[in-house]
Order: structure tokens, then sequence, then C-alpha cells
């Protein structure tokens, strides 16, 4: 198992250094001379060319990656252009904002989710199964806007059970954050409930239909048994795989979550980094979302590998 | 025949008028009409039928596992005096796990892949109620019942670490853990190498000695059969045609498709240069078609209208069950194909299409390197056809690779084609020569392009190899076509509307596109039926006789290699241990391994030839044996010479070589008093064994 996780752990770092190269160099080709565009049309060409210098952009540009590459490893990830500030004052507690929002997302949607799909397949064909399946995929179709202000009208507004703002109050404590975090992580859900859940049952009518599972049956098992003992664990592996890819969009695509629930995330951050060409945070926020996505496929890996003995038991071959 | 009676002892196992239906685009289609059949307590039963008749649904039936779409649409099924389809589902549970087992094909999916094997045999005992620090002692006792070797590490070991051969015995400890009164095997040994084969079959033969199981024993294989099974039921489109003991119903059969589906085996030596091979013509009838008369009518060369229009009843007919009208006619079946053949024997003066020397194969697993194929030196002449046989894992497949360029040797070896070194890569090789080597897989539903038409996946092969456009190409398309006994109606279709035998026609079509020298047959009819598998070799060696093509033809059914190759090559762990013409191979002095391997064989023609065990599994190439690499497993291993030296090829008589440190006068010797004992013994192993040390 070690062997195929060091494996992985390569795969993810040869990832994220060619996520960075494109990052920083889809960066360079994008048209624009960066002091002018900070210091406006009226500027002066030397101070144009000063502060050029002053942000480092004349030099060549393999030495501009590697002094970007090398600070950002040690936890600096450079100045913002427009706020003139370190850029991890900025992305650290927009990353923390993002964290908690699709941790309670995740949470609640993947045994929700999984959940789901194993009750559609236990009742395939059936009226339960179309239920959910149709459900699911009403719900994913439903863009994030529509399902977060219904949310906010019935939950927020009408019934009041809700805050209808995820900016919870200076100093607040877990929980108080956690009631905060309920109403925006309802659009999340809906969209990803339809997804997991399909996977779900794929596997599971994978899992229900195998010979492994006519030999568990055969041998006099009860039903329940059958299925927590022999069904579930191999219906549910490619499920993980599939979570885990979600985690991208998790943590850096909620911009329209975090605009209409007012919340600080990584989303809204690289949006307005990207209106006003604030390169080195749009860069850092690319990263920060990158290795989020590396750490999240490495951990499906791991939980994979401990379910699926093929891949633990790989170095005794 | 109904299942209740005033009788003492209920049958283990009865089917009243069993029908079954699936529901398939919105209609119930009828898979089984009216079978009936009993197995009385301690008795072997075997059903046998091409693929499509309705052999697995009778046995998931017994159970009552049918696939969801299945119902019954009339009968029962009596198992063990229990009416299988009025218990409930607790009733059912118990029933599964005290009194009924099943062992399927393909073991290596009927185990669960995530869980020790320990774990899912303690599983066993657990649903009757085994106190659970019992459950591992009792487990570990069924492994050793089943001869497994190092049981107390199997037990903590998963299914994929097993062999097949091995999990098949996990998965036969399993199904008679309880002492089950009925057994059921579906094709338990379809996919196994011969030799392990022969080891399940001969264990499944013991258990039942010691349980007294009932076995309802379901194979395509005749052979098997005939050497497990007390009595048989001959299915066809869901129906039983006859039924009887098993020695005369395949010995003399009286229903026309039983007397077919023998005639369709290459047997008793027959080779391709004595007689085509009788097939069956037409297809079996779909599921739930409309069958107003006997369902074997539109294949039957003596159907007459009344065949056509009456369902012959199941009768008695000399202490046998019959569905036929005219039973005594049935052995004047006439040939549905012509016997007569004329194809050149290859002029062995000609110079070789094919050399190959010194070929090895390395490859590198984890830093071991492993020798997939050792040191292989051989060549083909025009119009032949050379066998190549061996366990699995012995190196056919890989050698077979070299040939084709997809597979790179080690450096060292050469391929030379007509005299001329052939670059070892397919990138490497010219358009000729790429087309002179072709292949035909063993699955034609993975090898074909399943969106494209007939036509156009024979046409770009003839493009591609052969070169040809516009007119000359459909000219060269009708020709091809007709040559490999496709009708020009099929060139629109696609391969998923085809049956398996015509997808393999439109495969081996594709291969023969650019007028082959050297044709790579791999297992070609391992998938198929076998009246399907006598069209295709009769098909193939027409094809041979006609252009004078060579094959390399790797199959494990022994039968069909005799059939078809004029010489044989027999690999173990990627060595050549013997290769020299068919005939002499097959009527030794031979290799010992090669002999295990010939006796290993189950056969419809004569009382059970002594049989020699293999112990053990064929070892790992990471790590062969020293000296001898068949010395571990060699039954008649001469002692440290053996363990030492590994012995050089050697030609025993012309044409003939192998490679063993015992002389081969000796060899002879002692095949010869092997096969004499066995004549005196009668078919008893044990006895033979015994007769033998004896002497």
């Amino acid at each position: 198992m070690n062997r195929f996780l060091a494996r992985r752990l390569a795969y993810s770092f040869v990832t994220l250094f060619v996520l960075s190269l494109l990052v920083f160099f889809l960066g360079q080709i994008l048209p624009g001379n960066v002091a002018r565009a900070i210091l406006g049309p009226f500027a002066d060409q030397q101070a144009v060319d000063a502060l050029n210098h002053q942000l480092g952009v004349d030099r060549p540009l393999f030495v501009q990656y590697g002094t970007w590459i090398w600070h950002f490893v040690q936890g600096d990830m450079g100045q913002s252009y427009i706020y003139r500030t370190p850029i991890a004052d900025f992305v650290v507690p927009a990353l923390s904002h993002s964290l908690k929002l699709a941790a309670v997302a995740f949470l609640v949607v993947v045994p929700l989710g999984i959940f789901g799909g194993v009750v559609a397949a236990l009742n395939v064909n059936r009226p339960t199964d179309r239920i959910i399946s149709l459900a699911g995929l009403s719900a994913a179709a439903m863009p994030e806007f529509v399902t977060g202000i219904l949310g906010i009208l019935v939950l927020g507004v009408w019934l009041g059970w809700l805050p209808i703002s995820a900016a919870w109050p200076d100093g607040a404590g877990a929980l108080t954050q956690l009631y905060h975090l309920i109403l925006p992580a309802i659009p999340l859900v809906l969209v990803l409930f339809g997804y997991i859940a399909r996977m779900a049952r794929a596997g599971m009518i994978e899992a229900l239909d195998s010979d492994y599972t006519r030999t568990a049956v055969l041998k006099g098992l009860r039903w329940r048994q059958v299925i927590w003992r022999h069904v579930l664990r191999n219906a549910l592996l490619p499920t993980i795989t599939v979570v885990a890819t979600q985690t991208g969009y998790l943590i850096g695509g909620l911009l329209v979550v975090e605009t209409l629930f007012r919340y600080q995330g990584i989303g809204s951050l690289i949006f307005n980094a990207a209106r006003a060409k604030d390169f080195p945070m749009l860069q850092a926020c690319v990263l920060i979302i990158g290795i989020a996505y590396a750490v999240a496929t490495l951990l499906a890996d791991v939980f994979y590998s401990l379910l699926n003995p093929r891949i633990r038991m790989e170095e005794s071959q | 025949m109904a299942c209740t009676g005033p009788s003492m002892t209920e049958p283990a196992l009865c089917l009243d008028r069993l029908s079954v239906a699936y529901r398939t685009g919105g209609r119930d289609r009828a898979v089984l009409r009216e079978v009936s059949f009993t197995i009385a307590r301690g008795e072997a039963y075997g059903l046998v039928g091409e693929s499509g008749c309705g052999k697995s649904t009778v046995a998931l039936t017994a159970v009552r596992y049918l696939p969801r779409n299945g119902s019954i649409t009339g009968g029962s099924v009596m198992l063990d005096g229990t009416d299988v389809m009025r218990l409930g589902p607790e009733a059912l549970r118990q029933l599964r796990a005290n009194r009924v087992s099943m062992v399927y094909q393909d073991p290596g999916k009927a185990l669960n892949p995530s869980l020790t094997v320990g774990r899912q045999l303690a599983e066993v005992f657990e649903v009757v109620g085994v106190r659970p620090a019992e459950r591992e002692v009792r487990a570990l006792e069924m492994l050793k019942k089943v001869r497994i070797a190092d049981p107390g590490s199997v037990m903590r070991r998963y299914p994929h670490q097993l062999s097949g051969g091995m999990q098949q015995r996990v998965a036969i400890a399993m199904a008679l853990a309880n002492e089950p009164t009925m057994l059921i095997l579906d094709e338990p040994t379809t996919g196994l190498d011969a030799t392990v084969e022969a080891e399940v079959l001969d264990l499944i033969t013991d258990l039942r000695r010691e349980l007294g199981t009932s076995i309802l024993f379901i194979s395509h294989n005749l052979a098997v059969v005939a050497k497990m099974c007390d009595r048989v039921g001959v299915l066809y489109a869901g129906m039983l045609v006859e039924e009887g003991l098993t020695r005369e119903t395949l010995g003399s059969p009286r229903h026309p498709y039983t007397v077919a589906l023998l005639r369709c085996l290459p047997q008793g030596g027959q080779r391709k240069d004595h007689a085509r091979l009788d097939t069956i013509p037409g297809f079996l009838p779909s599921p739930g078609a409309p069958m107003p008369g006997c369902p074997f009518a539109e294949r039957c060369a003596l159907a007459d209208g009344r065949c056509r229009t009456e369902i012959p009843e199941l009768g008695d007919a000399h202490g046998r069950l019959v569905r036929c009208h005219y039973p005594d006619r049935a052995a004047d079946l006439p040939r549905s194909s012509p016997a007569d053949v004329a194809p050149a024997r290859p002029a062995s003066e000609a110079a070789p299409v094919l050399r190959v020397s010194n070929l090895s194969k390395t490859y590198s697993q984890g830093g071991h390197p492993i020798r997939a194929v050792a040191d292989v030196s051989l060549s083909l002449l025009p119009g032949e056809t050379l066998g190549l046989v061996g366990e699995s894992g012995s190196g056919k497949t890989t050698l077979a690779r070299m040939l084709l360029g997809l597979v790179q040797p080690d450096p060292g070896g050469t391929i030379e084609l007509d005299g001329k070194p052939l670059a070892a890569g397919l990138g490497q090789r010219c358009d000729e020569e790429v087309k002179a080597v072709q292949i035909v897989f063993q699955n034609p539903d993975s090898a074909l392009n399943r969106s494209h038409a007939v036509a156009r996946i024979i046409g770009r092969a003839l493009r591609r190899l052969g070169g040809f456009r516009g007119a000359d190409l459909s000219r060269r398309l009708d020709a091809l076509v007709e040559a490999v006994r496709l009708t020009p109606q099929h060139l629109a279709l696609r391969p998923s509307q085809l049956s398996g035998g015509l997808k393999q026609r439109v495969a081996i079509a594709r291969s023969f596109a650019g007028d082959p020298r050297v044709v790579v047959c791999d297992e070609p009819t391992s998938a198929l039926d076998v009246s399907v598998q006598a069209a295709i070799l009769n098909l193939l060696a027409e094809l041979q006789a006609k252009r004078d093509v060579s094959y390399v033809f790797i199959s494990h059914d022994l039968g069909v290699v005799r059939y078809l190759s004029d010489r044989i090559a027999v690999l173990y762990l990627g060595r050549i241990m013997e290769m020299g013409p068919s005939e002499r191979v097959f009527e030794g002095p031979n290799h010992p391994y090669t002999e295990a391997l010939l006796s290993a064989v189950p056969n419809l023609d004569e009382s059970q030839d002594s049989r020699i065990r293999l112990s053990g599994e064929i070892p790992s190439a990471a790590n062969p044996p020293s000296g001898c690499v068949f010395q571990n497993r060699c039954p008649r291993k001469l002692g440290a010479i053996c363990e030492t030296l590994e012995p050089p090829l050697t030609e025993m008589e012309p044409g003939h070589i192998f490679r063993c440190h015992i002389p081969a006068e000796d060899l002879e010797r002692l095949q010869r008093r092997r096969k004499a004992c066995a004549q005196i013994v009668g078919s008893s192993p044990e006895k033979a064994r015994r007769y033998e040390l004896a002497r």
C-alpha cells in the first residue's frame, strides 16, 4: 500500500507543478503591463518602469517563476498588486471560510447521497428508485442562485429559522458558525446529491448483480448481512473517488453562493482578483485550490486502498 | 411424473413440469418449457446442451435465485421434499444454509474480493449457528478437506492472491461445509487448465463419495459430464429432449440433437485431413419463439411434416426418455456438412515460412526478472499448423505476441519471414510484413468494433492490409465474405446483431484480408459452442487448404489442437518441453509433462485411462525451479540430476524433440506399461497406481 500511496503522492506533486507552471505562464500571456494597469493610463512612463522594477516583473520569466514558487512553499504568497499587502492576509481567512462551508456541505451530502443511492438501488426500477433519481436530477439541474434564494425566502425570511447571511459576528463560537452555514450549504447539497446518489446507485446495482453477492445469498446469510458485509464495501469504492473530485468545486467554485450569502471565501476572492488584474492574488488562489484538490484526491486514495485489499496487498505480491 | 409420492425416500431434487420465462421487451419469453427430472439421493445428474438452452436457469430456479425479470410460469421444484416455491424468506434462507449449495464458473468472481478467505468460509458456519470460536477451526478443517496446500495461510489471504484452481477449491469448501443434500455445479471447471480441471473433478468425486451428496452437474463439456455423472439430461431450447444413463445416452444417443452434438466434437484422433467435422445447421430458436412442433425440427435433417406441427412427447425408448417422433432413426441422421476433404499435407521439403530462433522475453516485475518465454526456436512450413499447448502461464500468448510484433523480444532472438529477418516491433515492420502475420482472437466481441457494420470492418481491413480500392475492393469483399461462409445480408449488420460464430467468421475474414502467410489463432473457438466450434474449425482447415496459409494454433482443448495441428509444441514455464508431429505427440512416448497433460483430459471415447496427477501449482516464472523447470511436479523425476541440470532439447526420433534426462527408450517402456496396467485395472486411478508400484 505504501508504494501505491507514494506513487500517488508523487503524481500529486507533478500535477501541482504543472498547475503552477500553467497558472504562472498564463498570467504572463494575458495582455497588459502590470504597473500601467495599476497606475492608470496617465501615469508617467518612468514611474511605470520603476514600479515594474519594484514588483520584479521586468526580470526574466523563469527567475520570476522560481522566486514565486520558492516563496510560495515557504508560505509567502507575495504582495497583492491592488492592496499592496501580503496576499496571505486575504487568502488564509478566505480559505478557512471556504473549508468550513465545504465541510458542512460535505458532511451532509456524502452520507445523504450514498444513502439515497443505496435505497434507490435496493428498490431498482420501483417507484422509490424513480423518485430518488428524479429528485436528484432535478435538484442538480437547478442553479445555486435559485435554490439559494428559495432557501433565503422560505427558511430565512418567512419562517425566520435561519440567518440569511453566512457571515457570523466576530468571535462567534463553533455552533453559531455552524448555524450560519446551514442555509448556504443547502444549495451545495442539492447540486451534489443527485451526482453522488447516482454513482452510489450504479455501484450498488453492479455489486448486487455480482457473483459474490449470489454466493453470499446462497450461503444462507440474512439479507442485511449480505448488504453490510458483502455489497456495500465493494459498491461504494467508485463513489469515493468521485466524491473527492468534487472538492475543487466545493472549495473554489462557490462564487454565486458566497455572493448570495455575503460570505468571504476563495471563490469571491478569486473573482475579485481576476476583475482587478491582481495576478499574484489570482495565482495564489488557483494554486491553493489545486492543493486542496490534490489533498482530497490523496485522501480518497488512502481510503480506497484501505477498503480494497488488492491495492493494500500490492507490495506482498 | 409428480414429485410427491408415497415413497419413503424423497428424491434430492425433483422438477415437475417446470416452466420459466424471462421478461424482455415487455413480453414474457419462455426459457424452460415443462422440464421434469428427478435426482435421487447420492446420484450425480448431468445437464448438457449449448448455451441458451436453459441449463443455468434450471440451477437458478432450484435455489430460487432467478434474475429480476425471471418468473416461474408453471410447475414445481421439490428440493429434499420441500417445495422451494412455497417457502417464506426465513425457510428459504434455512434451506440455502443447510440443504443446497451451488458452485459456478469463474471462482474469481464468486468470492468477495475484499474479504479474506477465512472470513468468507467462517460465515458458512455462522449461518448454522456454530459458536464464533469454533468457526475458524471448522473452516480450517474444510480447507484441509479440499486438499489446499498450507490452509493456515490461505485462511488469511484474499481471493485475488489465489490461483483459479485454489479459488474453486475454496468455493467447493464453502459449498460442502454444511454437508448439503444437493450440490449444484454450474460449469465448475470451465476456464480452468486441464490439469487443474482434472484435480478439481477428482476432488468432487472424492467428496461426493465421502459425503453422499447428490449432484446436479451442468456443463457444455460432454466428456466431463461423461466422467462425473450417473445419468444425463440433454436440454434443447428449454426442453428436455433426451435423458438416460450417461454411458448409454452419450454412447448411442437416440435424439437427433444429441447425435449431432456428439458429432461436432473431434473424437478418436480425428484430424483435418481425415474428414470435415459435422456441424448443426441453423440456429437455436430464440427464447420465447413460438414452437408449433419439435424444437429441433428446423435444424434436423430427419424432420418431416409431423415434426413441424406436433410437439413430440418425452417418451420411453429402450429404457431411455427421448422427445422425438422417430427415436429409432436418430443414428441414421445424415451429415449436415460433407465429410470429404482434400487438404494437401504441407510439403516437408519446402522452405519454412516462419523461423524463430532463440526467442526469449523477460519481463521485470518489482525489480525481479520474469522469463515468460525462454530460448524458443521453431519453424513453420507453408500450409502447416503448429499447435501450442500448455497451462496458463506457460508463455503461449507471449510467444504469439512476439510473432505479431506486439511484444518486443529480448535482444538476441530472431524471427524470420520467408528467410528474411522480421523486425521485432510492429512499428518497424513494413506493410507487407504486417499483413503477412495476422491474428484471430479468442473473443470476437472485443476484437470487432461494435459501432461498425460488418462491411466496414472487413472493407477497412481490405483497404489497409490488401490495399484494394473501388470496384476491386467490393469484388474482393464479396469473395472474402463468401470464403468465410457469410452471406451478403450479414454485411449491413453490426457485430452485436451477430451470433458468436458469425462474429468469429468476421474476425477471420478480417485477418485474411491481406492474404496472410501466417495466422496466429489464439483460442479462436474457446468461447463458442461445440456446433459452432466445428464450423469454425472446418472453415480454418478449408482456408488453409485453399490458401496455403500457416497457423500457429493456441488452444487448451487438446482434441481441437489434435484435429487442426500438423505439429505440436508443448510449453511449460516459457520453455518448449516437447515438439513433434501431432500424431507422435499424442501417441507417445512423451515428455512426462505432456504425458500428464494428455492424461488429464477427460475423454468420451475410451474408458478412463489411468491418470497422472501433477502435485502443486505451476511455479511462478519469477522463481522457476532449479535444473529442469518441471522437476518439482514431475511424477517420473530421476533424482539429483533433475534438480541441478536443465536437460537440453534432444531429438529422439526425426522431427520429435523433447527436454528430459530420462532416455527415450525408458520413457517409452514406462508409458507403455502405464497404459497397459490401466487397461487391466480399469478406471480406478488408485488401483492403477498401486498396480504400477507393485510392478
